[in-house]
């Protein structure tokens, strides 16, 4: 019997072995080390709830927290609302259509990190340009409040993933029968009757995809936001992702850094089971 | 049917203006990359005086360019091929076996997914730095580790859809689990495999933190965390940091111009299973 498994756990070995090693065992260590005063060098020795009672009184990671959320939701419904858009455009039969795809899927090849500096350019210098031309003096400066570097990343994202999102709804969208929709004109259905009806109920599958993708990557943005607005001004645009980095690897305080990363876990697990869940009862089945 | 034609050509044109849209990020790039400092002082618009190639030589020099690609391409070509192997022979151990075991080892691959690598990524720098593998090995070792849940899933799917008839044959013939994987399964796993490499080179080739926290010798920095540095250096002087961009994405434009219909077709079938 222990033969006839052996190759088995052969096979499973190295991907097991590298799940183990970076996700599995990290992550254990790092709740761990949450409830502990670890500071990356010392033996750790048991501190409880400690940091999780400090890090709900920390303004800065509260704000990360909320500048998140914000974003978050507004990027989702963005990237949604253009990848759904670009989708139903690129299936009506143009003949430009293959280099429309193409083209709005682009900045997906091209990491966030770049992209970032890209923008930074066009907020900084081009808006600046296209303000003095037209006289409009809130075009320049975008990167310098709040708000505005708020839009400019939200804009970056749109821009950057409703290609994705795209192809995504474009594989549903090209599942949908034919003879369906021409049986609803038939009926007397017009375009938006037959889009409510018909294809949306049928697309339904490729909402709990993007939004799953869209969600999450939206959460954990990092090297978009530190290559865009590295956080400020005065990290009123910082991300969690980017806070906790800074705890850990600027401050050095790794236990409460590490206190953070578990709680922005458990947000990221809780968001994502309740999304696929809450979507997966709204399908229609064929 | 004349106005269907109209609403259509219309339409159309929409959708050519809003590509000219998503297109402007990368002219505007392009464009003023080729100004001195000086003229895009005055105006970012316009196009330059003269077409010059200065800043190119400089940030081509400056990003060590040929050596930071080559960097990018060993480790992205390294890990991909390592996922591509020890993934698909994990899916097809999970899938033949079947069982409560296996059952429990795909599930813990797929809620992996779930983890955001902020969550890990303190202790593991911490226990990689003991074991003295904050190197491009142990680099390619964490993007099997990370990699593997979205590869196996994947290839998962498809080989419960080949017949395990095949297998018990070939085991008729002789052949052990080796060589079947090898000489019958694994050829048959080509589509997903095509799918499994593009998916990870997007993600390993533009990946910047992980990279950033475990490559920290010089001269072995890939893509993003040389133009990270670069970028820090040019910060005053955007005609050097846009000619260094633009000759960062043009290893990546000039593959998606032959590759594209595979990868948007990767893509689309990666993210749909």
């Amino acid at each position: 019997m222990r033969n006839r498994n052996l190759w088995y756990w052969l096979f499973l070995a190295p991907a097991l072995t590298a799940l183990a090693m970076v996700v599995l065992l990290p992550l254990a260590y790092g709740v761990y080390y949450s409830f502990t005063d670890w500071n990356g060098i010392k033996t750790p020795s048991f501190v409880g709830l400690e940091h999780y009672k400090a890090l709900f009184y920390e303004e800065e990671f509260r704000n990360a927290l909320w500048f998140t959320t914000k974003f978050t939701i507004v990027s989702v419904f963005l990237i949604n609302f253009f990848g759904l858009s670009l989708a139903l455009l690129v299936t009506q039969k143009f003949r430009t259509n293959n280099i429309l795809r193409t083209i709005f899927f682009m900045p997906n090849l091209i990491g966030g990190l770049i992209l970032g500096f890209i923008w930074q350019f066009i907020f900084t210098k081009v808006f600046a340009s296209v303000g003095e031309l037209i006289g409009v003096e809130a075009l320049e400066g975008w990167l310098s409040t709040e708000t505005t570097g708020f839009w400019a990343m939200a804009i970056l994202m749109s821009w950057q993933m409703a290609g994705y999102i795209m192809v995504i709804y474009i594989s549903f969208l090209e599942g949908v029968p034919q003879e369906l929709l021409e049986a609803a004109e038939i009926d007397g259905a017009n375009s938006f009757q037959r889009f409510y009806h018909v294809t949306f109920p049928l697309v339904m599958p490729a909402f709990t995809v993007s939004l799953f993708l869209t969600l999450s990557n939206s959460f954990k943005l990092y090297d978009q936001n530190l290559s865009l607005t590295g956080g400020g001004p005065y990290n009123s645009t910082q991300m969690v992702a980017m806070e906790i980095f800074k705890t850990a690897f600027v401050e050095n305080a790794m236990a409460f850094a590490q206190a953070k990363a578990v709680i922005f876990f458990l947000i990221v697990a809780a968001i994502s089971l309740t999304q696929v869940y809450i979507n997966k009862k709204r399908e229609v089945e064929m | 049917m004349k106005k269907k034609k109209q609403s259509r050509i219309i339409l159309e044109i929409l959708g050519i203006i809003l590509a000219l849209i998503w297109l402007s990020p990368f002219y505007l790039m392009i464009v003023n990359s080729f100004k001195t400092k000086r003229e895009m002082f005055e105006d970012t618009l316009k196009l330059p005086n003269v077409f010059s190639f200065e800043n190119y030589t400089v940030a081509f020099e400056r990003l060590d360019f040929l050596k930071t690609l080559f960097n990018s391409v060993l480790i992205t070509v390294l890990a991909v091929t390592v996922i591509i192997i020890f993934s698909s022979m994990a899916a097809y151990a999970l899938s033949r076996r079947g069982g409560k075991t296996s059952g429990i080892i795909f599930m813990l691959f797929v809620a992996a997914m779930l983890i955001p690598f902020q969550s890990v990524m303190i202790p593991l720098v911490s226990i990689f730095g003991k074991l003295e593998l904050l190197n491009r090995g142990g680099l390619i070792f964490m993007y099997l580790g990370f990699g593997a849940s979205l590869s196996i899933f994947l290839y998962h799917g498809t080989l419960s859809g080949i017949p395990k008839s095949l297998d018990e044959a070939a085991t008729i013939d002789g052949a052990n689990r080796f060589q079947i994987f090898w000489h019958i399964i694994f050829p048959m796993l080509k589509p997903v495999s095509v799918t499994v490499a593009i998916l990870n080179i997007i993600w390993i080739w533009n990946d910047y933190l992980l990279p950033s926290l475990v490559i920290n010798q010089q001269g072995m920095e890939t893509i993003p965390l040389k133009m990270f540095f670069f970028f820090g250096e040019y910060t005053k002087q955007w005609h050097l940091a846009l000619a260094g961009l633009t000759i960062a994405i043009i290893p990546v434009i000039i593959i998606y111009f032959f590759l594209q219909k595979q990868i948007i077709k990767g893509v689309s079938e990666g993210s749909v299973k």
